[in-house]
């Protein structure tokens, strides 16, 4: 049985979904942030197979600057939720409600 | 010359401007002065360019710049001063000097002493522009200006009740008016394809007779409402609410000679439309004769020189229908100079009675008032056309134009109104200045006018009184623009006969006016003499009945359609739509408002939403723009 | 044959990791769940023959994210259990179902249409590790130099973040120390 694209593309779907479930599900903050690079992930999977079955290198490239980008993300995010749980003493989601309109 | 001509035409928009200044501020005598001598350098600047003609150079054209260049339609702001325009020049800055000074001290002691002023220059500016395009385009400009102006000058005491209903009555009919004109702009630009005066006179006798005389009754419309001409002359009598130095610039020597200087500038039209012209001439003498017999009653001292300034203006158009555009161009330079002084005299009596206005309540002013007495008597010996005067050689040239055109009733008309003029001025003056002291049973102390508010007025006298002597002189210029038909009765008899029956008819009407009004029985009316019950008496008093014609048969209607089309149209249909709009976007937003709960999680949950929204969007229109083709045929299959 | 075993195995095992990751209530698992995923995706990169990419994701990923994670953690009390209410799951999962579905149709769309071309092609003979080297620092140099600005920027916005105030501890003080200290904040705030 051959594997082709389109396995890889469902599997990035399942992937995608899992980590969307996530994002909306979590309330903690640290959680959610742990979703986001599931749902980063499932994307790069996506594009190394693109890059593979086209013989492109782009695909790859790409991939390459979404986890420079998630590595960035990570170290500012944190920061800010240490600073954050400086002054609340909590990451719960449910308590960041000064947007409310 | 041409600075001559920039100087004359906005000095007094600086002088509007500098006043303008200081509308919001308490007093400035030196706005008054300051504006005064602007219209003075105006006033200058344009005697420079009459004896500039006069010594026969040739009319100066500028064009200031383009104002409107779009396809085949070209319209400059350009200016001209000939023969005509320099005559109409002198008389709007000699007229507005001499109002400006009298101004600085009749308006001594209001508190928008600063801001009249720069309403009072603002006028003379969009009069100049009005006489001085050379395009009907900037005089509808102008046209426009001094509606303007007189709207806010007649307004100017905006407190009274009844001075901003006249300022509006006069706006409105002015703007009924003024749609006439602007159509006959339209039809002259339609059939000529140009605005410019030169161009247009010029294709116009290529046209269809009836287009021109289309044209004509247009343009004359216009006339017709700046010149408050019978239907619309009811608000030249209202507009008198205003103070009594705009009623003598305004609503008796400038403003209202526009519909007169109209038809003078359109000579080459009118000259092709003998019927329409005609019709004009009719229209004046009756309207001669309406507004004199009004006059004859009135107990109101600025209406019935108001009436008198409507009855003149109709003089004006007997001879401008007539094809004597000259006479009724020297008439209204003539009437300009002894109805402005007559308006200040009533002006000085004003101050001097306390804003009296019924001369019933006067009588015997002549001794404190001497310098005004002699003014006004002057000014009405003028406008009565008596020998020597400036009225005579003006009024006379009418009627001998009505006479030697053959238009026998015309003269018939003219004649008895002339009586009738010299009625109702010597009546008004008897009242005023003559028989016992009435006002003392008022308590009133009246004074003279302040000494260079007299010197002011000076200037006019002496032109009310040698005006007549430049009559060979203006012919010979104005001539060179205007037909220069002369008017002669061949026979010397009847030309005796005439002038001398004329003058007998109006010195024995002045001499009956003084027998009736100069004595001391003269009470003030209460209403129960017999004469004030007859019903002639009370038709002219009250005006032919056309105020109240006007207010029941169009005003009343018009204000219940009004209030039905509020009711039902735009309470029920308009504002139900857009409260109905308004009402759906802020139920949707009370709705919705759950949305934004200030709560992340929601907030993220409503992102995935919205993601989902648009990608599938964007597949439905991928797959639109990928099977167009098959779309196609499918709709077309169904008989789209 | 071989190829097909490692992809369903692989994938079987990178989805109920992350699956676990979404759905345990303890911190810690969630991040050993993620860790493992991590480490699952990348044979699939293998597999794909992306061995570079593989191997940065390993480094990154399972190495560098994953300690940031942890070091992270150690700020905040990880080991109590992790409290969440649930709304209506059936809106969650079908939300994310279909958004998954779209954005795979969007990206499949060109492919099955087949009208995109290899700007960049594999060249034969030469290890994928060269062949990125030599994409990354020929045409992808800016974006490349941008990247590592970036992340400079991402570490000492990290540290500042961070490293506010270290020298103060919340969870050593006592609460009166802890209410003077925001009392004199918000002084500052108002001046």
């Amino acid at each position: 049985m051959e594997i082709g694209l389109n396995h890889y593309l469902a599997l990035s779907a399942i992937l995608f979904a899992i980590g969307l479930i996530g994002v909306m599900r979590r309330k903690n903050l640290l959680l959610l942030f742990l979703a986001t690079e599931i749902l980063l992930n499932s994307v790069n999977v996506a594009f190394a197979a693109i890059s593979h079955y086209y013989g492109d290198l782009t695909g790859q490239m790409f991939a390459f600057f979404v986890i420079a980008i998630a590595a960035s993300e990570v170290a500012v995010g944190l920061g800010l939720l240490i600073v954050w749980h400086k002054r609340h003493g909590n990451i719960d989601l449910d308590n960041m409600s000064t947007m409310r309109g | 010359m041409e600075v001559y001509l920039y100087i004359a035409l906005f000095a007094p928009l600086v002088g509007s401007l500098f006043a303008a200044l200081f509308t919001a501020t308490p007093k400035k005598m030196f706005t008054g002065v300051i504006a005064s001598l602007l219209i003075i350098s105006a006033f200058v600047s344009s005697t420079i360019l009459l004896m500039y003609i006069l010594n026969g150079g040739e009319p100066v054209q500028v064009e200031m710049m383009t104002w409107m260049a779009t396809g085949d339609l070209y319209i400059p702001f350009g200016f001209v001063v000939d023969q005509v325009s320099v005559t109409m020049m002198m008389v709007v800055t000699l007229v507005s000097s001499v109002v400006h000074v009298y101004s600085v001290g009749y308006m001594d002691h209001d508190k928008g002493f600063n801001r009249f002023f720069s309403y009072l220059s603002a006028f003379v500016f969009s009069m100049m522009v009005l006489v001085m395009s050379d395009n009907f385009a900037g005089l509808f400009i102008g046209w426009e200006g001094v509606g303007l102006c007189s709207w806010l000058l007649i307004g100017f005491w905006y407190h009274k009740e009844s001075a901003t209903w006249a300022a509006n009555e006069a706006f409105i009919m002015n703007r009924i008016a003024d749609l006439g004109m602007l159509i006959g702009l339209f039809l002259i630009y339609w059939n000529t394809g140009t605005l410019q005066y030169t161009e247009a006179f010029a294709a116009m006798p290529g046209l269809d007779t009836e287009i021109l005389a289309w044209m004509g009754i247009f343009l004359f419309i216009g006339a017709m409402g700046k010149s408050a001409q019978f239907p619309l002359h009811t608000w030249l009598a209202d507009a008198m609410e205003g103070p009594t130095p705009v009623s003598a610039l305004i609503h008796a020597a400038t403003m209202v000679t526009a519909g007169v200087y109209l038809v003078v500038r359109a000579n080459p039209l009118f000259d092709l439309i003998p019927h329409v012209g005609l019709f004009i001439a009719s229209l004046g003498a009756f309207v001669a004769l309406f507004a004199a017999s009004m006059a004859l009653v009135n107990r109101d001292m600025k209406r019935i020189i108001a009436y008198s300034t409507l009855s003149q203006l109709g003089y004006m158009f007997v001879a401008a229908g007539l094809g004597a555009y000259w006479v009724a161009l020297f008439h209204l330079m003539a009437h300009a100079f002894f109805k402005a002084l007559l308006f200040l005299g009533a002006g000085n009596v004003m101050h001097a009675m306390h804003d009296e206005l019924d001369p019933f309540k006067m009588g015997g002013l002549k001794k404190p008032m001497k310098w005004t007495f002699i003014m006004m008597t002057l000014a009405s010996v003028a406008l009565a056309g008596i020998y020597p005067l400036a009225g005579f050689f003006s009024k006379d040239l009418i009627l001998e134009v009505a006479f030697v055109d053959h238009h026998y009733i015309l003269y018939a008309v003219l004649l008895f109104t002339a009586g009738l003029t010299a009625f109702y001025s010597f009546r008004l003056v008897a009242l005023i200045f003559h028989g016992e002291e009435r006002y003392k049973l008022f308590g009133i102390h009246p004074h003279e006018a302040y000494k260079y508010m007299l010197i002011g007025m000076s200037p006019l006298l002496i032109l009310a009184i040698i005006a007549g002597s430049f009559k060979m002189t203006y012919f010979e210029m104005v001539t060179a623009l205007l037909p220069a038909t002369e008017y002669h009765i061949h026979s010397h008899l009847t030309f005796w006969i005439m002038t001398i029956g004329t003058q007998l008819f109006v010195a024995s009407s002045i001499v009956y006016a003084y027998k009736k009004y100069a004595n001391n029985k003269i009470t003030v009316p209460d209403g129960t003499s017999k004469m004030e019950n007859s019903f002639a008496y009370k038709l002219l008093f009250n005006q032919y009945y056309i105020p109240y014609i006007y207010e029941e048969y169009l005003v009343k209607p018009y204000r219940e359609l009004s209030t039905i089309f509020w009711e039902q149209i735009d309470l029920k249909i308009v504002d139900a739509s857009v409260d109905g709009i308004a009402g759906i976007v802020y139920g949707t937003g009370e709705k919705t408002r759950a949305m934004q709960s200030g709560n992340l999680s929601t907030m993220l949950k409503w992102m995935v939403a919205g993601t989902v929204g648009l990608l599938s969007l964007a597949v439905v229109f991928g797959l639109a723009a990928r099977y167009s083709d098959e779309i196609m045929a499918i709709l077309s299959g169904l008989g789209v | 044959m071989f190829e097909a075993i490692a992809f369903y195995l692989f994938a079987f095992l990178t989805i109920s990791m992350f699956y676990i990751a979404v759905t345990t209530s303890q911190a810690l698992y969630a991040l050993s769940a993620i860790a493992a995923g991590m480490l699952f995706i990348s044979a699939f990169f293998f597999i794909l023959g992306a061995d570079f990419l593989g191997a940065v994701q390993i480094i990154v990923y399972s190495g560098a994210v994953m300690a940031l994670y942890a070091f992270g953690m150690m700020f905040f009390d990880t080991t109590r259990e992790v409290k969440e209410k649930h709304g209506n799951s059936m809106i969650v999962i079908g939300l994310s179902s279909l958004a998954a579905i779209m954005v795979v149709v969007i990206f499949a769309a060109p492919i099955v249409s087949s009208n995109i071309t290899a700007l960049y092609p594999v060249v034969d003979g030469v290890g994928n590790t060269q062949a990125v080297g030599m994409v990354l620092f020929t045409k992808y140099l800016v974006p490349f130099e941008v990247a590592a600005v970036m992340l400079l920027v991402a570490m000492i916005a990290g540290i500042v973040l961070a490293g506010k105030k270290m020298d103060l501890s919340l969870t050593l003080m006592s609460d009166a120390e802890i209410k003077d200290l925001r009392e004199d904040q918000n002084k500052k705030v108002l001046s």
